[in-house]
């Protein structure tokens, strides 16, 4: 029915977009997988990322990406902090404490840009914006194909992180068993604090790799992490690999189902398929039955 | 009947109001706060007694809504006989949502996670279904009259809504002395052993999501009915799933009062930061957050639970010096 000129480069697009959503989705996952809470403050940290990054680059010229290698450390601190002396001590140990704390603070963060900065809608203007590369078969934009990259060297810098670093094995023994990492002299506290302050960075790290070819605005991250749960539920929660997996495959989803069916009722797809998921194969499609 | 006493004072006491404070302001304060009382007493049911946090509960206040408005609007129904079904059809909703999740077994996260995605999927569907009148909403024709259930006093709304807040009172405390009620606050306190001992935690929680749908559909249904607009921005908002939690969270998590006293507090602290900072976007909510935050922080059992731990510490460390020679005895 239509053609593969057609089809193609909405696929394509479709797994450039998934690789954002890979971005944002594997900070989630990373943070379920160890403290097995879901971060309802995730798109509210994506907003101020993004704003963050906006700001670099209008005050400071910095190109957002530059900016990622300022903006990842401190969105680590911020997302440290949080944890170690917000949630942690807040929600008394208890897991629905945890999620309306993270839901509060969501709140808070979404409203604090909306009281500062309105909701109008902003973009910078980088000489790359509209850059595109000919692939031969299609065009594709400069900005989503770095998206793309970038994407793959995170998973590899968590994935070495995680395999190769005393950081690393403590943050999976916690996930594994928290008594018993802390009986063999783990802090879980702090590593509790570092898993969330890395889910963190990378979220501000899919902020400045949006920035300059997407707009921001105060509620800008919710329409990523609502995408981003349906991802970590359908990679299964926790799993990286399952997360990558999940939001490439979201991705093409969506892009053909927009293709198809229009922007808002694409919309719609995405959230049948959460509660699809959510309801049929809770554990994800490559989760195990727990 | 001793149990009601409480609720019967209260509600007494506030039914004077409009008899002193003639204030236009005041009423409209109130009668909101009422509202979000009355939407907060429905997810204190199920969040409260029955341990299922909802965060989606927009998607019970904003089919109470549309549906009251949509039958009135668009098939000339009488809006009394459409507030009726606005509370049916958000007991239906439950009956759904509740069916579909319970039974996969959906708790925590998961289930917090499933609401947040309904009330989402609901408020796309309106903001592009013809019937809701898409993004422009659905306007109720000023027909001021009690057969339209549009007042022009507005202390006659506020006595209205109080009933129905006296009404979910009055249900809650009955649930709170039932069979059901200790059913519920045991799936809540330790849903596997509850179910060892022969309760069918499914029905429970699903019997409790009936309820609690319906209750914060009634809200609903007033909204459209006070303010006689409707879009899906209101209805099916993140404010109202948020301020339907904050609120018995706030005053009290599974109290018959948390709500009543939380929505009284939230939506007073909402008017006094207007008054200092004037009315800026996301200022009132800002607050709402940090009062979220620092009441899980200070008294997870909210104010009550506070009020409650204060009045307990003040017995032990302050009475004793006045009244030793009992106190002592006994320990």
């Amino acid at each position: 029915m239509l053609s593969p000129v057609i089809l193609i480069p909405a696929i394509i697009n479709g797994l450039l977009t998934g690789a954002i959503y890979a971005l944002v989705a594997l900070g989630l996952t990373l943070i379920y997988g160890v403290l097995h809470i879901i971060n309802f403050a995730h798109g509210a940290l994506l907003s101020a990322a993004m704003f963050a990054a906006f700001f670099a680059f209008r005050l400071l010229g910095l190109d957002p990406y530059v900016a990622v290698f300022l903006l990842a450390p401190g969105f680590f601190a911020i997302g440290y902090s949080l944890q170690r002396f917000i949630i942690g001590p807040a929600s008394h140990g208890d897991d629905r404490n945890i999620l309306l704390v993270t839901l509060g603070i969501a709140v808070i963060i979404e409203n604090a840009l909306l009281y500062a900065f309105r909701a109008d809608t902003r973009t910078i203007d980088v000489p790359y914006a509209f850059a595109t590369i000919d692939f031969g078969f299609t065009f594709l934009a400069v900005p989503r194909v770095v998206g793309f990259g970038a994407v793959f060297v995170v998973a590899l810098a968590l994935w070495l992180i995680m395999t190769f670093t005393d950081t690393g094995r403590a943050i999976r023994a916690v996930a594994k068993e928290k008594l018993g990492a802390e009986l063999a002299g783990i802090d879980v506290a702090h590593v509790y604090a570092i898993t969330f302050g890395l889910g963190t960075a990378c979220v501000a790290v899919s902020a400045c790799l949006l920035l300059p070819n997407y707009y921001v605005n105060p509620g800008v991250g919710n329409a990523f992490v609502l995408v981003a749960f349906t991802v970590v539920v359908l990679g299964g929660m926790g799993s990286v690999p399952g997360a990558l997996i999940g939001a490439l495959l979201i991705g093409v989803v969506e892009s053909l189902s927009g293709l198809f069916l229009g922007e808002s009722l694409g919309q719609i797809g995405i959230f049948v398929i959460f509660i699809a998921v959510l309801l049929l194969r809770p554990n994800g499609l490559f989760g195990a039955r727990s | 009947m001793k149990a009601l006493v409480p609720i019967a004072a209260v509600i007494g006491v506030l039914a004077l109001v409009p008899l002193v404070v003639h204030s236009t302001a005041t009423l409209n304060f109130l009668v909101v706060a009422l509202m979000i009382a009355l939407a907060g007493q429905g997810w204190n049911i199920l969040g409260g007694y029955g341990g299922q946090y909802s965060f989606g509960h927009a998607a019970f206040f904003g089919t109470g809504a549309y549906v009251t408005a949509i039958l009135q609007v668009r098939y000339g129904v009488n809006a009394w006989l459409g507030f009726g079904a606005g509370i049916a059809a958000g007991a239906g909703l439950g009956a759904i949502i509740g069916g579909l999740t319970f039974r996969s077994g959906l708790r925590g996260s998961y289930f917090a996670l499933v609401t947040l995605a309904f009330a989402e999927l609901l408020r796309i569907i309106a903001s592009v279904a013809p019937i809701t009148g898409a993004g422009v909403g659905t306007l109720i024709k000023l027909d001021l009259g009690a057969r339209a259930f549009q007042f022009q006093s507005r202390a006659v709304f506020y006595w209205v809504i109080l009933a129905l807040v006296a009404a979910s009172l009055v249900t809650t405390r009955l649930v709170e002395c039932s069979r059901f009620g200790v059913w519920l606050t045991a799936v809540r306190e330790n849903e596997d052993a509850a179910q060892s001992l022969g309760v069918d935690a499914q029905r429970v929680k699903s019997t409790a999501m009936i309820v609690s749908g319906a209750m914060t559909a009634a809200a609903g249904c007033l909204y459209a009915q006070y303010f006689l607009f409707v879009d899906s921005g209101i209805a099916y908002g993140t404010w109202i799933s948020i301020e339907a939690l904050l609120t018995p969270i706030i005053g009290g998590v599974g109290t018959v009062f948390g709500p009543l006293i939380g929505a009284l507090v939230v939506k007073s602290l909402g008017e006094v930061a207007k008054l200092v900072a004037g009315d800026a976007p996301g200022l009132d909510l800002i607050i709402y957050g940090a009062v979220l935050v620092a009441v899980i922080w200070l008294s997870p059992r909210g104010l009550i639970g506070g009020f409650a731990q204060a009045r307990q510490w003040f017995r032990r460390f302050v009475v004793p010096t006045v009244t030793s020679s009992q106190e002592t005895g006994r320990a």
